[in-house]
């Protein structure tokens, strides 16, 4: 149960996801998919409610639970002073990273040849890409995306699904939050949001 | 202890029982206040050195004491809310806040009117209670000014319980550094506040007063956590059943 | 080195990370860095304006003065160690991140001191001079406002994380650091005059140490309290 303000947003709540397999969160403008996400996340804390991650209540597992949970907010979350490199490289010393090589991620997201530039001479969509460079440079295995389509160009989106699709079909998780249908061929559940 | 401990915890039953207490604090508390200050006032010998300038202490004190006291019910019950979760003890660290501010403020004026015929000036910088005092009244105006920037009252709650724990931790060191700053003037001699020193026609009436402003403080904190409970469970069901009872006076 | 295995950053790599990404920043933008010092400078000029030009008055002054100045330039600074990170989203990036909280919000204090207090104690010995206050005098300044800057860092970044997102959270920061401050400008000013007047003043220096110490232990568990629920 999570009450914001003087609005309990949801109650009663229960789902659970195993590996290979991608939750979508559904519902309008304001039902709740965000603060969801966040909840699940940490950023948020639940009134009433427990989340476990490979059984284990996240509550008193939250480091082991966070290191293997990446977060694709609405915002960048990416210094704009600095370059997609150096905010790269600042993500790679917090959290455990696979790809050793943090350019291959961002050639991956067809971000390599602004690496130089700061982040703020970006357009938003390539923002994005910057970011989406990040998650994937976190070896998590749980993906929380906000919107993860926002800005994006149809090829860019077209490179989400395909990563997405990857991510899962190589027995990651994902939960994302969309306001458009989003059908990507891997085993998916949704959760619509009243 | 722990069912116990929960039981109060919940609202209606916390609100029956503040209910009950609330008589029960409130008249001894105020029978405390009139013999205290009766006493003080007429009974009590003036002192050698200040006459009746003494007399101001039978509010002064209670009030410096509550102060305090508050100042550590609010901490507390904001570390108890913020460990637990008790939502209570979040209702009653933002209750305390005000009483506790008009306790300081009251802590403060009778503090400067004692120091008019003692020092021949209304607000003597050198006199280390009436910083503290003051720096105290800032640090209640401080955490009323967060709790009321931020709207959500859950963050509210839990903002300024961590500022009411961080402040509770400064207290003593923002006394000692005043007491120490005070020291290096040739500052005005202090009143004997207390000690064995004092009569004990001077003495008791003093006692019965700090004893009888704790009481009705007590009433007063359980009035204010009374009406903030009802306001922040608004929308369940024990406060409409609460509220529409016939005859039942709330 | 492509797809290694995964590293698990140690707690100092977070921590020197943080720091290494806010000197960067700072570097960046040496706007940030200069404004607080041009406001000290400022600060401490108007007092002779104000009072007149008499030595004997601005040397009595002078530790007040440039103790005031300096709370209230580190004041000034403090009001964006958490905004900007809060508007791009990588605060919540590092609530997210498997580091504790506390340390990363301690590599952001110390590097917030570095790029703020530390340049106020590189610069007050000009201002002092300025006072004309005798050389001996000046290294304890020197040594109050390194050791007070230290706690005044510590103690303004619970503030600070506490008012960011809040709207009007300049004035409302002041508000919350002032009272919690004044033991350390007690603490420092006194020392100096102390050592002006050439009594011993090693209480003074040992005290602000101490509170530096006890700051030092306890803020950055305040703070990251702080960072969690501004950002709910």
């Amino acid at each position: 149960m999570l009450v914001r303000g003087e609005r309990c947003l949801f109650a009663n709540l229960g789902f659970s996801v195993s590996s290979g397999e991608l939750l979508v969160l559904e519902g309008r403008n304001g039902s709740g998919k965000t603060s969801l996400l966040k909840t699940i996340v940490g950023i948020l804390e639940p009134d009433d409610g427990e989340l476990r991650w490979n059984g284990q209540p996240v509550r008193r597992h939250r480091q082991a639970f966070l290191a293997s949970a990446a977060w694709l907010s609405h915002r960048t979350g990416l210094k704009p002073d600095l370059t997609a490199i150096e905010n790269l490289r600042f993500e790679s010393a917090l959290r455990p990273t696979r790809v050793r090589d943090l350019e291959e991620a961002l050639e991956r997201l067809g971000v390599l040849r602004l690496r130089k530039l700061p982040v703020r001479a970006l357009s938003a969509g390539q923002q994005r890409r910057v970011s989406l460079a990040r998650m994937l440079l976190a070896s998590a295995p749980l993906w929380l995306m906000d919107e993860p389509f926002t800005n994006l160009d149809r090829e860019g989106r077209a490179l989400v699904e395909e990563l997405v699709c990857e991510h899962v079909g190589s027995g990651g998780l994902c939960i994302m939050a969309a306001h458009q249908d989003v059908s990507i061929d891997v085993p998916t559940t949704r959760l619509r949001l009243q | 202890m722990w069912k116990w401990f929960h039981q109060l915890a919940s609202p209606p039953h916390f609100f029956r029982l503040a209910s009950v207490l609330i008589p029960w604090l409130a008249w001894p508390g105020y029978a405390l206040i009139a013999y205290g200050t009766f006493a003080g006032l007429f009974v009590a010998p003036p002192d050698y050195q200040q006459s009746d300038a003494f007399r101001i202490i039978y509010v002064h004190v209670p009030a410096a004491y509550l102060s305090m006291m508050a100042y550590m019910i609010m901490a507390i019950a904001g570390g108890i809310g913020l460990i637990w979760r008790m939502k209570l003890a979040h209702a009653v660290a933002a209750s305390a806040a005000p009483i506790g501010a008009s306790f300081t403020f009251l802590a403060l004026a009778s503090g400067s009117v004692w120091g008019r015929p003692m020092w021949g000036t209304w607000w003597e910088w050198g006199d280390p209670r009436l910083m503290s005092e003051l720096l105290m009244l800032f640090l209640y105006i401080g955490y009323m000014a967060l709790r009321s920037a931020i709207d959500d009252t859950t963050k509210a709650d839990k903002a300024s319980a961590v500022l009411a724990l961080v402040g509770a931790v400064n207290v003593p060191v923002i006394h000692y550094s005043v007491e120490w700053w005070s020291s290096l003037h040739q500052g005005a001699t202090l009143i004997r506040e207390g000690g064995p020193a004092m009569d004990a026609a001077m003495l008791y009436p003093l006692l019965a007063n700090i004893l009888g402003f704790s009481l009705v403080f007590g009433a007063l904190l359980l009035r204010r956590v009374r009406s903030e409970v009802l306001r922040r469970e608004g929308r369940t069901r024990w406060v409409r059943e609460l509220v529409l009872a016939p005859g039942d006076s709330a | 080195m492509k797809n290694g295995s995964a590293r698990t950053p140690g707690l100092l790599d977070g921590f020197v990370a943080t720091l290494r990404r806010d000197l960067l920043l700072a570097w960046k933008r040496p706007g940030d860095v200069l404004n607080p010092l041009f406001f000290f400078a400022m600060v401490c000029t108007l007092f002779p304006l104000a009072t007149g030009p008499s030595v004997q008055q601005l040397q009595f002054a002078a530790p007040g003065v440039l103790w005031v100045a300096a709370l209230l330039a580190m004041l000034l600074s403090l009001n964006s160690l958490f905004l900007a990170d809060h508007e791009d989203g990588s605060l919540e990036q590092l609530l997210v991140s498997p580091q504790p909280l506390v340390v990363l919000a301690l590599g952001k204090t110390f590097a917030h001191w570095l790029t703020n207090g530390l340049p106020l104690v590189v610069l007050s010995p000009l201002v002092a001079v300025a006072f004309r206050l005798p050389g001996a005098t000046i290294q304890v300044l020197m040594l109050t406002l390194l050791l007070g800057t230290i706690s005044l860092s510590l103690i303004g970044s619970i503030g600070a994380a506490l008012t960011v997102g809040l709207h009007r959270g300049t004035a409302l920061l002041s508000l919350l650091v002032l009272p919690l401050a004044m033991p350390v400008l007690i603490f420092g000013t006194r020392t100096v005059s102390l050592a002006a007047a050439g009594d011993g003043y090693a209480a003074g220096v040992l005290a602000l140490a101490a509170y530096a110490l006890g700051a030092l232990s306890l803020a950055p568990y305040a703070t990251a309290a702080a960072l969690r629920v501004s950002n709910e």
